[in-house]
């Protein structure tokens, strides 16, 4: 099968296009480097079916990071490229432009952003620019959907320049890269828009730390809100009108009790279902992920997608650079850590963007320990919510302290090196509520596939183990460090061990258990970051290896030791 | 007390709104690379847009993009500057 490369410089819009042009929604994002492995989709061609590969973003074809390696490897088993540009941003990206030419591969350029040049003042002479380059050249937006068409209908088109020359030196590259540009693009006066000043602020040696406290409280404010205003006004009552009558009918059906009432109802409570201790399948296993956790999912994933696409993050990682560096890592590292929040898996995939594997073993590890999912999160702010806002803020203190201090001492144990942080800060940009529905609705539902499974599993899995008393055996053996460090009641370590399928299913297992506020505190500590769940330990062996991700569960056992006996000390 | 010819000085220690030509990147090989791929390049027009505290990167202007780099790297970075006028605006 044919195969086609969207090639072009970091946040360019090749995530965007590639959805338009497959039609398959991935993730896009104003700031470069959102993409870090290779997504690939299908698009009709005639009667052929070719394959599109959206390769992560690359300045030059001589790679400095991991996820620019991906992209030049991969233009070798190319057979031809779409070479992705911004409009706005002609010079740099024809440098890359020139390199690819040079690699005798057929080539046809997208100049996108081609509707954001106007405003931008920025004027270019598209045919002449195809004359000089040698290759067709279609004006594209992946935001309006211009230009795709066309795009597609001239993909025959693409070819290896006749003119095509290789340029010994990079100095020589650049000096024709200015001649083009000087030939192609004027560029006239224009006025700044309001966000622009906004801009100004944020990167400002003050303004842009108060800017960014200010955005970290309301968007801790705003998902609790909506996320607490869904489960109360929408998920809870629907759960209770709908469901509630419907499983209750089956309760009698089934008998009240025995072994399939307690599967799919679970124990009743008082004579009557509870969602999260009666623990069956039809009971807590959809009442958890659907109506406690999956409101506080979109509540996170919107403010999350708006951040993104406005632009905000990469200013975010230049205000923490220098934190950071104490910590072993670069201001940049701050996106992974901020995407964790929503769930580790793609929050440690994007720590490929990190140039060093000391960076990246240090910043996958803090994610794993002190960033707890937004899942887990949910049942935090929940459960210990319930004893007050105070002791949702002991646990996100714990956490925090921990990461610094973890991030310290890693610092100075793991050898490697940690270069400086170098990034290109994308221009704000206002993105259509279009766009950012489409992303949340492509996290949510990703959410409701991968999640919802696995938390039925966990529950199931948790019935048989009670049902073979094997719950018990391990609550004895780990009885000492339970009680004796952490103050806890034997009967937590079912909770912890579940922790390994699903967290959020965890902290459900800790409400029968009627601890008090301190153990609350403890336990969620514990969970959060005595070790990853299974499917964060699956990526973590992807992405370190088996032996750093040995090194890393050691860091994280003994960090939960730690932190659980100071706090059963301190509180 | 300068080390370099008169008019010359490193990003780190040009003034905000400051506009200069880059002379030259002190670094190795994979620096002036990186850098290079940017458009940061001797030859070309840089402005620094702003610093950040306790010797944080150095946010600057190259054609029409914004970069930021560290501070490390800043120093590194040799530029001719034209006078520092304060911005109007």
């Amino acid at each position: 099968m044919m195969r086609i490369l969207l090639v072009g410089n970091p946040n360019v819009g090749k995530s965007a296009l590639f959805s338009r042009l497959t039609g398959t929604r991935i993730i896009a994002s104003n700031y470069p480097g959102t993409t870090v492995g290779f997504t690939k989709g299908y698009l009709k061609l005639g009667k052929q079916q070719v394959e599109l590969i959206d390769v992560p973003g690359s300045y030059t074809l001589e790679p400095v990071s991991k996820a620019e390696e991906v992209a030049v490897e991969m233009l070798k088993e190319g057979d031809l490229v779409i070479n992705v540009i911004d409009a706005t941003n002609l010079e740099r990206n024809l440098n890359l432009t020139l390199q690819l030419l040079e690699r005798h591969i057929p080539v046809i350029v997208a100049l996108n952003m081609w509707d954001d040049t106007r405003h931008r003042g920025v004027n270019i002479d598209v045919a002449k620019l195809e004359e000089l380059l040698g290759v067709p050249v279609i004006c594209t937006s992946g935001i309006t959907g211009q230009g795709i068409k066309e795009l597609v209908e001239r993909l025959s088109e693409a070819r290896v320049p006749k003119n095509a020359r290789i340029y010994a030196t990079s100095d020589e590259r650049w000096l024709k890269v200015g001649d083009i540009v000087s030939q192609v693009q004027s560029l006239s006066h224009r006025h700044h828009r309001w966000y622009e000043h906004l801009a100004d602020a944020s990167s400002h040696r003050v303004g842009g730390i108060f800017l960014a406290v200010l955005t970290l409280f309301a968007t801790f404010w705003f998902v609790r809100f909506v996320g607490e205003g869904i489960i109360n006004h929408v998920a809870g009552p629907l759960f209770e009108r709908l469901w509630t009558p419907v499983l209750a009918k089956l309760s009698i059906v089934l008998g009240t009790e025995g072994f399939w009432h307690d599967v799919l109802i679970g124990k009743l409570i008082g004579g009557e279902i509870d969602y999260f201790q009666s623990f069956g399948l039809l009971s807590t296993g959809l009442y958890i992920p659907l109506a406690a956790v999956l409101p506080y999912i979109v509540a996170f994933y919107l403010v999350l997608g708006i951040l993104e696409d406005i632009g905000y993050l990469p200013r975010l990682a230049v205000l923490m650079d220098t934190i950071m560096h104490r910590l072993g890592l670069h201001g940049f590292a701050i996106i992974p850590t901020i995407l964790g929040f929503g769930c580790n898996v793609p929050g440690i995939m994007a720590t490929r963007i990190l140039e060093s594997r000391k960076q990246r073993f240090i910043a996958a590890t803090l994610i794993s320990i002190a960033v707890p999912c937004a899942a887990l999160q949910a049942m935090i702010i929940g459960l210990v919510g319930e004893q007050g806002i105070g002791y949702v803020a002991m646990v996100y203190g714990s956490l925090f302290i921990s990461w610094i201090i973890i991030g310290l001492i890693l610092n100075r144990a793991v050898r490697g090196f940690n270069p400086e942080l170098l990034v290109e800060i994308p221009p704000y940009r206002l993105p259509p509520w279009r766009v950012i529905g489409e992303k949340l609705w492509l996290r949510v539902s990703g959410f409701i596939k991968e999640a919802l499974p696995i938390v039925i599993g966990a529950v199931l899995v948790v019935n048989i183990l009670y049902i073979l008393g094997v719950f018990n055996a391990i609550a004895n053996i780990t009885a000492p460090v339970l009680t004796g460090l952490w103050g806890l009641p034997k009967e937590t370590i079912t909770a912890l061990a579940v922790g390994f399928l699903r967290k959020d299913v965890a902290m459900g297992m800790l409400t029968p258990l009627a601890l008090n506020a301190k153990q609350l505190v403890i336990s969620s500590t514990v969970l959060a970051m005595l070790f990853p769940c299974v499917a964060t330990f699956v990526i973590l062996a992807r992405e370190l290896g088996v032996r750093d991700l040995f090194k890393a569960v050691g860091v994280m056992i003994v960090a939960a030791l730690v932190m659980g006996s100071l706090q059963n000390l301190v509180l | 007390m300068t080390r370099y010819p008169e008019g010359q000085l490193t990003l780190a220690e040009m003034k905000t709104g400051q506009t200069g030509i880059v002379v030259e990147v002190m670094g190795g090989h994979g620096l002036i690379q990186r850098l290079d791929a940017l458009g940061i390049r001797p030859g070309r027009k840089v402005t620094k847009l702003s610093s950040t505290l306790f010797r944080g990167p150095v946010m600057l202007r190259v054609d029409s993009t914004q970069v930021a780099v560290g501070f490390g790297m800043a120093r590194k970075i040799i530029v001719e500057a034209d006078k520092y006028r304060p911005r109007t605006s």
